[in-house]
C-alpha cells in the first residue's frame, strides 16, 4: 500500500528523514511511532506529496508519488498535523467546499457524502454554527470527516485522537477499526504508545529520522519467558520454586519459567494462594525504549564529546 | 477549483467589508461636493472632479479616479497577498493540495478570484457613484455631449467606449499588483507580510517617481503609467503612455506570475 525506498529529506544540513524503507501492506493498521521531531510529520507530508523528497522513492497504491498524485490522492484520506477548516463557515459548509475541490466530487451526491461523513464521526446532528465556535474535539472530528469524504482506501492519520476526551478516543478507535474491517488500510502516526498498542497490527518506530523497528506487533510483544505472580504467600512460593524467582517486590514475584500453566498447578498444589498470575510479555514501551535514543527535545551534552 | 474560489470570495464577509470601505470614500466626496458646491479647478485635484459639479452622471469616472490610485491597490494587495499565505496560515492549504488540487490550478484559481474581486469592486463603485452622482449632483444635459479634458465635446457613446477602455487599463494595472502580491504570497508565511511587501513596492515606486535622480529607473517602475488612463479622455487620445503602460504591466504580470508559479510548484508545504 505504501512503500518507500531509501527515502531521505534534508533541510540544509539537517537530515529530517534518513534512508527510510517503509512497508505498509494492504489491510494493515500501521502504527508509525516516534518522538516529537523524529521525522514522522515530514514523512507523512512526503507520502502525500506536500514535501518533496531529497532522494529516494515513494510508492502509494503501487504508483509513484508525487508524480501520480492526481490518480493516487483521491483514494487517500488524510489528517496532517491537526485539522484545519475555514473558521467563518459551518462544518457542513466546509465539507461541501472541500468536496467541491479536486476530482471525484459530483455535485448531485455532495450533500449525501457530507452528511455521511459527518454521521460517521459523530457530528451528524451538528448545527450551523461556524467552525471557530467548535471545541477542539469537534474540530478533530470534522477533520476526520473531511478525510473520509471520498471513502478512501487508505487513511493517513497524524495524531487523530488529539484533543478528544476518553469517550471520543474510544469512539474514533472503534470507527477506525470498523473501517479497517471493511478493507481500509490505516496508517496511524502517533507518539502515544498506548494508542498504537491498542489498535495496530504492525508497527514502525522512527528515531531521529531512521526507521529502527518495523515488525508485526504480535512479534514485538513476544513473551519474555517470565511469569508475574501475586500471592499473599510469597515466602512459601519462594521456598517451593527454589531459585527460579528473579525478583520479589512484596507480594509480587517475577519467576523465570517457560510454562505459566504448569507453574500455577505447582503453586496451588503446594498450598500457595495465587491472587493473579500472568505470563509477562514485552510491552511496546520496552521495545521502543530499547530501540531509540533520547527524544529530540532533550539537548543534554553527550557523554563522549566528538 | 475556480468556481470554488469564487464561491469562497463572494461568501466571505471580508470581501464585502473591503468593497464597502472602498465605496465609502467617493460617496463621501460626492456628499461634500453636493453640500459645499466647491469643486477643484479644472486640471487640478483628482481627474474629472471639476466636471462633476455640472454633470452628476460623470461621477462614476471621478469616483474611479479617486479609488484607483490608492484604495484599489491596497485592496488587491491584501486579497492577493492572502491567497496562498492565508490558506497556509489557516492550515487549509495542505488539505487543498491533498484533495488533490494541482498547485498550478490553485494559483490560477486564486488569480481569477482576485481579478473577479477587482471587477466586483469597480462595478459596485461605478454603480453607487452613478446613483449618488445623479441624486446629489444632478443630471447634466448628456445629449449634447460631455466635455473631454481637452475641452472638446464627446458623444455619450464615445464616452462609454473610452470609459470601458479606461476600466480595462485599470484592471491590467491591478493585475500587475495582483501578480506581485501573489508571488509574495507564495514566498511569505504571513498574508500580512505579502500584502505589506506589495504595498512597499508600490510606495517605493511612487517615491522614486518624484525623484529626478531616479530618472533612469522611472520607465520601469510599476506605478509609472498608472494614471495614463486619463489620456484616454483627451481629444485626440494620447496613446503613447497608455501603450507603454500596457507593455510594462504585461512584463510585471508575466515575470511575477512565472516566479510565483516556479516557487509554489517546487515548494515544501510545511505550515
Amino acid at each position: 500500500m505504501i512503500r518507500t525506498a531509501a527515502l531521505t529529506k534534508r533541510y540544509g544540513r539537517i537530515t529530517a528523514v534518513d534512508d527510510l524503507d517503509l512497508d505498509v501492506r494492504e489491510g494493515d493498521v500501521y502504527g508509525f511511532l516516534g518522538a516529537n521531531g523524529s521525522g514522522k510529520t515530514t514523512t507523512v507530508r512526503m507520502l502525500l506529496g506536500l514535501v518533496l523528497a531529497t532522494s529516494g522513492t515513494i510508492e502509494v497504491m503501487g504508483q509513484p508519488m508525487p508524480a501520480r498524485a492526481r490518480q493516487v490522492l483521491p483514494e487517500v484520506g488524510a489528517l496532517v498535523e491537526g485539522p484545519a477548516a475555514y473558521a467563518h463557515l459551518s462544518g457542513r459548509a466546509n465539507l461541501a467546499l472541500f468536496d467541491a475541490m479536486g476530482p471525484g466530487g459530483g455535485r448531485a451526491s455532495r450533500a449525501r457524502r457530507v452528511d455521511d461523513a459527518l454521521a460517521r464521526v459523530g457530528l451528524g446532528g451538528v448545527d450551523s454554527r461556524p467552525v471557530h465556535a467548535y471545541s477542539l474535539g469537534m474540530r478533530q472530528r470534522l477533520g476526520l470527516a473531511n478525510a473520509l469524504l471520498r471513502r478512501p482506501r487508505l487513511l493517513v492519520l497524524d495524531e487523530p485522537t488529539n484533543g478528544l476526551d476518553p469517550q471520543g478516543i474510544r469512539e474514533i478507535r472503534g470507527l477506525l477499526l470498523e473501517l479497517n474491517a471493511h478493507g481500509t488500510t490505516v496508517f496511524l502516526s502517533s507518539h502515544l504508545l498506548a494508542e498504537i498498542e491498542q489498535m495496530c497490527t504492525r508497527v514502525g518506530v522512527l528515531d531521529q529520522g531512521r526507521l529502527v523497528v518495523q515488525e508485526q506487533l504480535d512479534v514485538l510483544r513476544q513473551p519474555t519467558g517470565r511469569v508475574v505472580v501475586h500471592t499473599p504467600d510469597a515466602d512459601r512460593a519462594r521456598a517451593l520454586l527454589d531459585g527460579q524467582v528473579e525478583h520479589q517486590d512484596g507480594e509480587r514475584l517475577v519467576i523465570r519459567v517457560p510454562d505459566a500453566a504448569a507453574l500455577n498447578a505447582l503453586l496451588v498444589g503446594g498450598g500457595v494462594r495465587v491472587a493473579s498470575l500472568t505470563a509477562e510479555r514485552r510491552t511496546l514501551e520496552d521495545v521502543v525504549l530499547a530501540a531509540t535514543s533520547a527524544g529530540s527535545d532533550t539537548f543534554s551534552v553527550p557523554a563522549v564529546a566528538r | 477549483m475556480i468556481l470554488v474560489e469564487l464561491r469562497k470570495m463572494v461568501r466571505s464577509r471580508r470581501t464585502w467589508t473591503t468593497i464597502l470601505l472602498i465605496d465609502a470614500l467617493p460617496t463621501l466626496v460626492a456628499i461634500l461636493l453636493a453640500i459645499t458646491d466647491l469643486g477643484p479647478r479644472p486640471g487640478q485635484g483628482p481627474a474629472f472632479l471639476s466636471a462633476v459639479l455640472t454633470d452628476g452622471t460623470l461621477f462614476p469616472l471621478a469616483a474611479l479616479a479617486i479609488v484607483l490610485p490608492l484604495f484599489l491597490p491596497i485592496a488587491v494587495a491584501l486579497t492577493a497577498g492572502e491567497a496562498i499565505a492565508g490558506e497556509a496560515q489557516a492550515g487549509t492549504l495542505r488539505y487543498l493540495l491533498i484533495r488533490p488540487v494541482g498547485r498550478t490550478r490553485l494559483l490560477v484559481a486564486k488569480l481569477v478570484s482576485v481579478m473577479a474581486f477587482v471587477v466586483l469592486s469597480v462595478l459596485v463603485v461605478a454603480v453607487t457613484a452613478y446613483v449618488v452622482g445623479t441624486l446629489l449632483l444632478g443630471k447634466g444635459d448628456v445629449t449634447t455631449g460631455s466635455t473631454s479634458i481637452s475641452g472638446s465635446s464627446l458623444s455619450t457613446q464615445e464616452l462609454l467606449l473610452r470609459t470601458l477602455l479606461a476600466l480595462a487599463y485599470a484592471m491590467l494595472c491591478m493585475l500587475g499588483v495582483a501578480a506581485i502580491a501573489l508571488f509574495l504570497s507564495t514566498v511569505s508565511e504571513s498574508p500580512l507580510g505579502a500584502a505589506l511587501g506589495t504595498l512597499a513596492v508600490l510606495i517605493a515606486s511612487t517615491i522614486l517617481l518624484t525623484l529626478d535622480a531616479a530618472s533612469a529607473l522611472q520607465p520601469w517602475l510599476p506605478t509609472r503609467y498608472w494614471l495614463a488612463f486619463v489620456d484616454l479622455f483627451r481629444d485626440p487620445i494620447l496613446w503613447r503612455d497608455v501603450v507603454r503602460g500596457v507593455l510594462l504591466q504585461l512584463v510585471y504580470v508575466v515575470v511575477f506570475l512565472a516566479a510565483g508559479w516556479a516557487n509554489f510548484t517546487t515548494k515544501d508545504i510545511t505550515d
